[in-house]
């Protein structure tokens, strides 16, 4: 892996402080070439003004993650859909 | 003889030095990205400025290193707190590239190599406020700071100053950039601490 990103599981505690489940488990769909993986298999640029998570086959950004002082912007333009497993 | 170094450390500040509200002095120089770094080779290196008729005017590379370059002193603030002081660059202004460009634009949205975007007003762009900027400390910008060229646009945050530049488009109406699309300020200005949208 190169040394200026690291894997999805970056995003984790992130995401958990806005979603109730761990979504770096969820399976997601890149809007740009259609790979579909873990959130956790996704490149994360996180020496930067917000985590950028980048699709491991095209480099495309799939989903970005910017924290202010009380509250958090996401944006998943680059994600078709995210499949997330629930307890049935 | 001091028994402590009156050097910088960590976010202490001198007290003759004024920095924008909420930043800390550094004298390293950090390298932010949000995604692989482009390498550009200037044979195939290109910057195009297009205007809201369409039209488009191109420098290549050579054509930019013909063009009168300055020498820039200023301070630069990263939106990430740091701010470094009296950095040194040599680049072409904006003036200088604009100078032909006929447009009605009030806005511009500049292009990176690499897909990445920020957007500003084009009169932030003039009358010696930007540059395009291809020297650092007297040598060539590396890749990892935007070699081999970037915008340099020092009064508003850095994420402004566009590493890797390719292009400029002028427009009518203003389209937010890759950050401002997600939660950072339109505009940006360090000194009214617009970090985020509603600062």
């Amino acid at each position: 892996m190169s040394d200026d990103h690291v894997d999805g599981n970056a995003l984790a505690g992130d995401l958990r402080e806005i979603f109730a489940v761990d979504l770096t488990v969820a399976t997601g769909q890149c809007a740009g070439c259609g790979y579909r993986g873990s959130v956790a298999t996704l490149r994360v640029y996180q020496n930067a003004p917000g985590l950028v998570a980048r699709c491991p086959h095209c480099e495309e950004v799939v989903l970005r993650l910017v924290r202010a002082p009380g509250r958090a912007w996401l944006d998943l333009r680059g994600t078709v859909s995210l499949e997330i497993p629930l307890d049935s | 003889m001091p028994i402590v170094s009156p050097g910088f450390t960590g976010r202490r500040q001198s007290p003759d030095v004024q920095l924008p509200p909420g930043q800390y002095l550094t004298e390293d120089f950090p390298v932010l990205t949000a995604g692989p770094t482009p390498r550009v080779p200037t044979d195939r290196w290109e910057l195009t400025i297009g205007t809201e008729a369409g039209e488009k005017h191109t420098w290549s590379w050579q054509q930019l290193m013909e063009l009168p370059a300055e020498k820039i002193t200023t301070d630069i603030h990263c939106v990430t707190k740091w701010s470094k002081l009296r950095t040194r660059w040599k680049g072409v202004s904006l003036d200088v590239l604009l100078e032909d460009v006929e447009t009605a634009a009030d806005f511009a949205l500049v292009h990176s190599y690499g897909g990445y975007t920020t957007n500003l007003p084009l009169e932030d762009l003039l009358d010696g406020q930007a540059w395009i900027a291809y020297r650092f400390d007297d040598d060539d910008l590396t890749p990892e700071h935007g070699g081999p060229a970037r915008l340099l646009v020092p009064h508003l945050y850095f994420w402004k100053s566009a590493k890797w530049v390719r292009g400029i488009q002028l427009l009518l109406e203003d389209e937010p950039g890759f950050w401002e699309t997600a939660g950072y300020h339109d505009y940006g200005d360090p000194w009214r601490e617009q970090r985020y949208q509603g600062d």
